[in-house]
């Protein structure tokens, strides 16, 4: 995964509570199989959206409202929005699963606090820049800069680009490996009898 | 894996038995015991895999079986769409490629994942569970660790066994008393969700417990812990009982012999010390109404004897409901008994009792879609099938079908939905289909009726 530091540039706002995953990328749109592309089915069902994404000329950064992202846990709408150019979205709650979905596909889920959302919505539909800066936790607009949380292993993966599988097989095997053995011995239940120790 | 820490919930103990490795702030590697696959969420995730040139770790720990696009009718005929044709046949031939045992589509044992792997007892107590799937909280009812992930998540538990995961705090939900006649473990979730609120739960794990829960079945518990995420929580869970252990003796993938007995003793062990959770919320049970939601947000939810309050013009045009209305007497144009949510033969049972010789409305489109073809099937040798057939509903193969509509099965615009499913949003049954959430027993009255009824007043002995 590439390394995010900070992303700055056009933003769109979206300020409506509880968008949920199915309005971000509706279910029918899940039988495709792949990830890139998926961009074009994005608020499909729900064009105001999708035209103000037009508007806003190809933003890179959305600001939306409380609990953005709920509902399912479908990785689509990441990639659907990540294939709209989206490369960070702000918002004081995210649904869970999503923001975790965020970490894995190089975007920013930046949570700032309720009342600083305005003056971000505000910035956004006047047109202007805004930086999200990862390293210094921050979001900038005009005269704003607001702190933002993200889960700390989130935003270090995001600054270094690791590859989460892959990491952690190097750095964790050995201590997967001894959890394994330990496992089998105190709950062997969970072992077919003919399953060799990984 | 012994934890001799004063005070912990159900949720700690499950944590702390599935530690690897500690993070910072909260953040530890835990070990996944168990993976349930779908055609949906896992293509992308196996494509990790090859991209990475890695292999499944542990594939006895997987079992995968197709249910989001599948067909619930016509099914000799095999799949028609060519999207889903696909999807369902990328799933065979990546399980194949990694040796991961698959059920087709034409097996017994096919179902929606969270009734099929209960069913098959690869659910258990104590373990932890994950699924590319938001509504893997249902195997919380075992006493499980268990809740969705990201198709990502997906591919690196099959590479590694493990996932990076952030501890949440504890909530206690207890319901009191007893539920009064027709009124389920669905009201009492519905009744939850409205009162903290769709996200209300975030950042919470849930578990449920009280005399209504030590009361409900399986399938009841299951119901509840369900809809955790309609809370924005990923975990809901029950303490295993004699309930939990009574279902799973005998299930094919149950511990058997003397693995049952060494398995029993650890699932007696899985319980909550009451002074350790973080939050508490009580709910009395015998005093709830049936529950059916009005908006498009599970939060958005009322007792059947109550009106509609305030909500966003868009969500009010997008339902076509006026504030102040009553949601009894209104029309409903399709009934829906089916979902990972009431699917399950307690739930068919339930609503099946309700026909005593009546038949669907004019105008209803009214469908049952079993949970898992052997939950069809017991359902056929109870001869629950004739009593919704001959009144009028469908009878389908199992199947996600309406809850998700993304194989064929689908509400039209504008068309009114009652439905036992989980989610209410927009478009979640068809673009510009209008939900109303709601108990089997629920949805078959109103099916009956051809609109929005009390079933605690339906009843006629």
């Amino acid at each position: 995964m590439t390394a995010v530091r900070t992303v700055s540039g056009k933003a769109v706002s979206l300020p409506l509570d509880d968008i949920d995953t199915d309005v971000i990328f509706p279910a029918r749109y899940l039988l495709h199989t792949e990830k890139k592309g998926l961009g074009r089915f994005a608020f499909h069902d729900r064009p105001e959206i999708v035209a103000a994404f037009e508007a806003a000329g190809h933003p890179q950064i959305l600001v939306a409202g409380a609990n953005f992202g709920c509902g399912s846990s479908r990785e689509h709408a990441v990639w659907a929005l990540a294939g709209l150019g989206l490369r960070a979205v702000i918002a004081p709650s995210f649904g869970e699963i999503f923001r975790g979905n965020c970490a894995n596909n190089a975007v920013i889920a930046a949570a700032v606090d309720a009342r600083h959302i305005g003056g971000l919505h505000a910035a956004a539909a006047a047109g202007g820049e805004i930086a999200v800066d990862l390293e210094a936790q921050e979001v900038r607009a005009d005269t704003l800069a607001v702190p933002f949380a993200i889960p700390a292993g989130d935003r270090e993966m995001l600054l270094e680009g690791w590859n989460t599988t892959t990491r952690l097989l190097a750095l964790h095997g050995e201590a997967i490996a001894h959890f394994e053995n330990r496992q089998r011995a105190e709950r062997p239940w969970l072992w077919n009898k003919d399953e060799t120790t990984p | 894996m012994t934890d001799t820490k004063n005070a912990q919930t159900l949720y700690d103990r499950l944590w702390s038995d599935h530690v690897v490795a500690r993070g910072q702030q909260g953040r530890d590697l835990l070990y996944i015991d168990r993976h349930i696959l779908h055609e949906v969420s896992t293509p992308q995730s196996f494509e990790l895999l090859r991209e990475n040139h890695l292999e499944v770790r542990r594939p006895e720990t997987q079992l995968a079986v197709p249910d989001h696009a599948v067909p619930t009718r016509d099914r000799g005929a095999g799949i028609r769409e060519e999207l889903a044709r696909r999807q369902v046949a990328l799933l065979e031939a990546n399980c194949r490629a990694f040796g991961i045992e698959y059920i087709p589509l034409t097996d017994e044992r096919q179902g929606i994942v969270h009734v099929i792997a209960p069913e098959q007892g690869f659910t258990i107590p104590g373990i932890t569970i994950v699924c590319g799937d938001s509504h893997t909280a249902t195997h919380g009812a075992f006493g499980a660790l268990a809740f969705g992930i990201g198709a990502s998540e997906c591919g690196t538990q099959m590479a590694t066994q493990c996932l990076w995961q952030t501890r949440a705090k504890t909530m206690r939900v207890t319901f009191t008393g007893a539920l009064p006649a027709h009124v389920t473990t669905k009201d009492m979730i519905l009744a939850l969700i409205g009162r903290i609120g769709a996200s209300g739960g975030s950042g919470y794990a849930l578990e449920f417990a009280g005399e209504a829960v030590r009361a409900a079945s399986m399938e009841a518990r299951m119901t509840l812990c369900n809809m955790a995420i309609e809370a924005g929580s990923r975990v809901g869970l029950v303490a295993p009982d004699d309930t939990t252990i009574a279902y799973l003796d005998g299930r094919p993938r149950a511990p058997q012999g003397r693995s049952w007995d060494q398995a029993v003793a650890h699932w007696r062990t899985l319980r909550s010390d009451d002074e350790a959770f973080e939050r508490e919320v009580e709910i009395d049970a015998a005093a709830l109404a049936p529950q059916v939601t009005y908006g498009t947000s599970p939060d958005q939810v009322i007792g059947v004897d109550e009106t509609v309050p305030e909500a966003s013009r868009h969500t009010m045009d997008y339902m076509g409901l006026n504030v102040g209305q009553p949601l009894a007497g209104l029309p409903v144009d399709y009934a829906f008994i089916g979902s990972c949510t009431n699917s399950r033969i307690e739930d068919l049972r339930a609503a099946a009792a309700l026909i005593r010789g009546r038949t669907v409305a004019p105008g209803v489109t009214a469908m049952v879609v079993p949970g898992s073809t052997m939950v069809k099937r017991q359902a056929e040798a109870e001869g629950l099938d004739k009593l919704f057939t001959a009144a009028g509903f469908e009878w389908h193969e199992a199947g996600c079908s309406l809850c998700v509509a993304m194989n064929g099965d689908r509400v039209p615009e504008g068309k009114r939905s009652i439905s036992t499913s989980n989610r209410n949003f927009e478009g979640r049954q068809g673009a510009g289909a209008r939900t109303h959430l709601a108990s089997p027993a629920m949805v078959c009255a109103a099916a009956l009726a051809g609109r929005i009824v009390d079933v605690r007043k339906e009843h006629v002995s």
